[in-house]
């Protein structure tokens, strides 16, 4: 499905969001950046998970991917999420979304959620208004860390030594997305499996060998 | 007489904190911005660039500025929401004067008039030393410049302090030992350049959290993370090489690496032979300190101080970087010493990517240390007992020299008088010593001996609520001015709101109660501008000099690194360059220093160690913070975090309700099981006031040197308190 209507030039094809989770440090400004957008004031479109704090502190920002064949949007009964012709996917149309919650089922990555109050899907829909104007959307532009980062593929390669990830992939199935995940130099593809057990790092294994 | 007007749910009722979630009309109503105003975050030294949007003279939220150097745009929460704070429903508007059940209206003439009598009542009969003052270390230069001359001119006391003394004192007081200066040595752009960080007693991440990317950007050209915390926080997860120092011992790990330098053949003979003295004396001391000798000390292996010693000599370039937690202890100067000591022995300072700083914690922890607001110092850093010194403001000032009151009491000491019944009156404005103050009850019982407490702030925080007299200030965007970053750059804030109500700036508030003692001659000034014509020129010649800073310069050139002595000379980004110091001789100076124990000892009554600091979404005593409803959500409450194997040991579930004791007192929490910590330590944040306030729990003991307060170690005990059945934790989750 493309969008037909126009949104002017649209998002640079070279330019996107690169996530570097290794980065993260949890400190939620890419939430509250992205909560003082008047389009859905007060409320995040980005999430942002602990992954296991009894363990670590290792946290993730999670925004929409813009996969190529969007799960939310096939799934759409009323056709309401759309692509534009620069591959970003769009928030669920208000005239058209049932509120349904089929999209929020059907995402691999849990981004889109229900607002109940006007039982309307809402999503990143990579601050369209900032990026289609060539700014970096909110939460790339206050990321204190450098965990969000926009820019183009040469950039990163000129800047970092992390990599984008080849494939993510969620058991045997492969989701191709606009949005790359960064992963250290030499690391291969994101592979996501249920029950995969924390591994320390060299920091947390510290922990184990203090002396009492 | 100041105990509580009312109950603390009555005041809480009233002047909050309530939480401020939404702009004024909401978001919807930012349509239309009126101005973009560019100025800086106002909670924490880093002084991120911020524009303000105002519409209708209100502030209505926050825009990054990506073209201001320092953070180009990036910001952490509490910048982003920073705006929040600006028409709250808890503003004071009006001067307060204590009656029956609470606070009631005065107008402004009254209310100036009431303080000068009642705190000359108090000076006539009991002394002029007989009333302090306390300012903050988040205003202005202006506004440090004025509090120091207002109380040595105006209430012809001694005893004027700030709470930047349980800041960073003890970097400072070792800086200047060390070097001859205070400040950063190094501006942060030297952070990418170098191929070793060494962050030691700093929770970079939730604390000064843009240094981040700054760290990130050296590890992208492959440079090597160290970081010594007992807790791994955000920064230590992916570090290279983790310490986990036992709380209190810092400074036999800082003499063992640098022991384990030496043997590496590591030390620059060629510099320290040059550029410094004392590093026999050093190097006799740090020789008794074998990595194999001081490990059980530490608690980190002697195989891993190895690894950070060979880490910091492979490494051309080093920069390392300390904060508070190596700083809040009652050894806190000898322990930055040590840490200086390896920098100087190895010549690692004063090029670029090569260098040292502490990073400042308050708004404007650097540049409120500066111009004479602390209880030792006069403008432009000078020193207070210096005969020359004194000499040089006294004629800059127009009096005489002996009407320069000398050295007075510190924060801490000066609640210690007021609690002892020698100080009897207090003006404070901008401090919250009931939660920033270690021992919280010692302070509380202080407070309600005073005879006359006078508070300056813009909120009602928990100290102005036993107060006789409150005067509504400004918030840091309703005033010009100029505030000094941790790098040692002047910068300007700007106005981008009028004060509300009745509300005044301190400058404008401090002046008309000078009027009325009869120094407004000396004290009053029209506007903010002309309070740093007059700072600049006092700082001319002294360490810390302005002398060549404007405030179009600022302007012109996103900020001025101090020192900079006349308007042609560029400013000192980079101090050290080509080995040049700051004392006479141009030498650095190396001090041999030893470990001991910290004041307090664990014992089998109180066996376990506790550290306290904060957490990203709050800054200081939350005053400001704790207002701001998204801030809150993010935290809203302490939690203890404690190691799971302790937690076994103790029968403590994750989230179970925890009784934590010290010698001091008590503070029921939650606990938060987690393996990110010394399995022998505990950690609680000091945001939170009253039942909440971890410093009920710290102890009164300072490090001789710079009057800072341990609140890094204290002895305390956990229990598990047996509640109204807590479900769903399954057993042996813990462990």
């Amino acid at each position: 499905m493309r969008l037909a209507a126009d949104l002017g030039g649209g998002v640079p094809a070279e330019r996107t969001l690169f996530l570097d989770p290794q980065r993260c440090i949890g400190c939620r400004a890419c939430m509250e950046a992205c909560s003082e957008c008047p389009g859905h004031g007060g409320i995040p479109m980005i999430h942002l998970d602990f992954v296991d704090r009894s363990r670590t502190v290792q946290t993730a920002p999670t925004v929409c991917m813009h996969c190529e064949d969007p799960a939310c949007a096939a799934v759409c009964p009323t056709e309401a999420i759309l692509t534009s012709g620069d591959g970003v996917v769009h928030s669920a149309m208000s005239e058209r979304c049932i509120g349904c919650g089929h999209c929020a089922l059907a995402c691999p990555f849990g981004v889109p959620k229900i607002d109940e109050s006007f039982a309307l899907m809402m999503k990143c829909d990579l601050c369209y208004d900032r990026s289609a104007a060539g700014l970096a959307p909110m939460c790339a532009t206050v990321c204190p860390s450098g965990a969000l980062f926009y820019g183009t593929r040469a950039d990163v390669e000129d800047l970092r030594q992390s990599r984008p990830a080849a494939r993510v992939r969620f058991g045997e199935v492969e989701i191709r997305t606009r949005i790359e995940i960064l992963v250290p130099a030499g690391g291969g593809g994101m592979a996501v499996r249920e029950g995969e057990p924390h591994l320390p790092s060299a920091a947390e294994r510290a922990l184990e060998e203090v002396l009492l | 007489m100041a105990t509580l007007p009312a109950s603390p749910e009555d005041l809480a009722a009233r002047h909050g904190p309530h939480l401020a979630w939404e702009p004024p009309g909401g978001f919807a109503a930012r349509s239309h911005i009126d101005r973009r105003v560019e100025t800086h975050c106002c909670f924490c030294g880093q002084q991120c660039g911020v524009k303000l949007l105002v519409r209708d003279e209100q502030v209505v939220g926050v825009e990054p500025w990506e073209e201001f150097p320092f953070n180009r745009g990036k910001l952490c929460p509490k910048g982003v929401k920073r705006y929040l704070q600006n028409n709250h429903p808890d503003r004071l508007l009006h001067p307060l004067v204590r009656s029956g059940d609470g606070f009631a209206r005065l107008p402004w003439d009254e209310a100036t008039w009431q303080v000068v009598e009642r705190l000359q009542r108090i000076q006539d009969r009991h002394g002029k030393d007989s009333v302090a003052v306390l300012g903050g270390a988040s205003i202005s230069n202006e506004r440090a410049y004025l509090v120091g001359k207002f109380a040595r001119l105006g209430l012809g006391t001694r005893h004027v302090d700030y709470n930047g003394r349980l800041c960073m004192v003890a970097a400072g007081t070792a800086n200047k030992k060390a070097f001859g200066i205070d400040r950063a040595a190094n501006p942060w752009a030297d952070i990418p350049l170098a191929d070793l960080i060494f962050v030691t007693g700093s929770n970079v991440s939730e604390c000064s959290p843009i240094t981040t990317d700054y760290i990130w950007r050296a590890r992208d050209r492959g440079a090597k993370l160290v970081v010594v915390d007992p807790r791994l926080t955000p920064i230590a997860r992916t570090a290279d090489l983790f310490l986990p120092v036992r709380p209190g011992t810092d400074l036999a790990l800082m003499n063992a690496i640098l022991h384990a330098v030496v043997r590496l053949g590591g030390v620059d003979e060629s510099f320290v032979e040059r550029h410094t003295t004392g590093f026999d004396e050093v190097l006799a001391t740090v020789m008794r300190y074998a990595p194999e000798d001081v490990e059980r000390t530490v608690g980190i292996p002697a195989a891993r101080i190895w690894e950070a010693a060979r880490l910091w000599v492979q490494a051309p370039r080093t920069m390392l970087l300390h904060a508070r937690g190596i700083e809040h202890h009652s050894k806190g100067t000898d322990t930055v010493l040590s840490c200086i000591n390896l920098v100087l022995a190895t010549g690692r300072i004063g090029r670029p990517g090569c260098g040292y700083a502490s990073i400042t914690g308050q708004g404007n922890g650097q540049g409120a240390r500066e111009h004479g607001q602390r209880c030792n110092q006069l403008p432009g850093a000078r020193d207070i007992e210096n005969p020359e010194h004194r000499r040089h403001i006294a004629d800059f000032w127009g009096v005489a020299e002996q009407e320069i009151p000398h050295t007075g009491a510190t924060a801490p000491q000066i609640m210690e008088k007021i609690h002892a019944g020698e100080i009897r009156g207090l003006l404070s404005l901008c401090f919250n010593p009931l939660v920033s103050l270690p021992d919280a009850n010692f302070t509380r019982e202080a407070l309600e001996r005073l005879d006359c407490f006078v508070a300056i702030d813009f909120f009602l925080s928990e100290t102005a609520q036993h107060a006789d007299l409150v005067l509504p200030g400004a918030l840091q965007e309703e005033d010009e001015g100029t505030v000094t970053s941790t790098e040692g750059r002047v910068l300007r804030v700007r106005q981008a709101v009028a004060p509300p109500g009745e509300a005044r700036r301190d400058w404008e508030i401090l002046g008309a109660i000078a009027e009325r003692l009869g120094r407004g001659d000396k004290l009053k000034f029209s506007s903010s501008r002309e309070i740093f014509a007059e700072l600049r020129e006092a700082s001319r010649g002294g360490i810390a000099d302005y002398g060549g800073i404007t405030w179009e310069r600022i302007e012109a050139q996103y900020g001025v690194f101090w020192p900079c002595p006349n308007e042609s000379h560029a400013g000192t980004p980079r101090l050290f360059e080509g080995g040049r110091f700051y004392h006479p001789d141009g030498r650095a100076r190396l001090h041999p220093v030893e470990h001991r124990p910290p004041a307090e000892q664990v014992s089998a009554e109180y066996p376990i160690w506790l550290t306290t600091g904060r957490v990203v979404s709050q800054f200081l005593s939350g005053t400001q913070t704790r207002r701001i409803g998204p801030l809150v959500e993010l935290q809203d409450r302490p939690r203890v975090e404690i190691h799971p194997r302790l937690a076994a040991q103790l029968g403590i579930a994750d989230g179970a309700r925890v009784r934590v004791s010290s010698r001091r007192g008590t503070i029921e929490l939650d606990a938060q099981v987690v393996a990110t910590i010394r399995p022998d330590t505990v950690f609680i944040p000091y945001h939170w006031p009253g039942a909440l306030a971890a410093n009920q729990l710290t102890q009164r003991a300072y490090d001789p040197d710079s009057g800072i307060p341990e609140f890094k170690v204290s002895a305390v005990r956990l229990e598990a308190i047996a509640t109204r059945g807590v479900v769903g934790v399954p057993a042996g989750r813990a462990a």
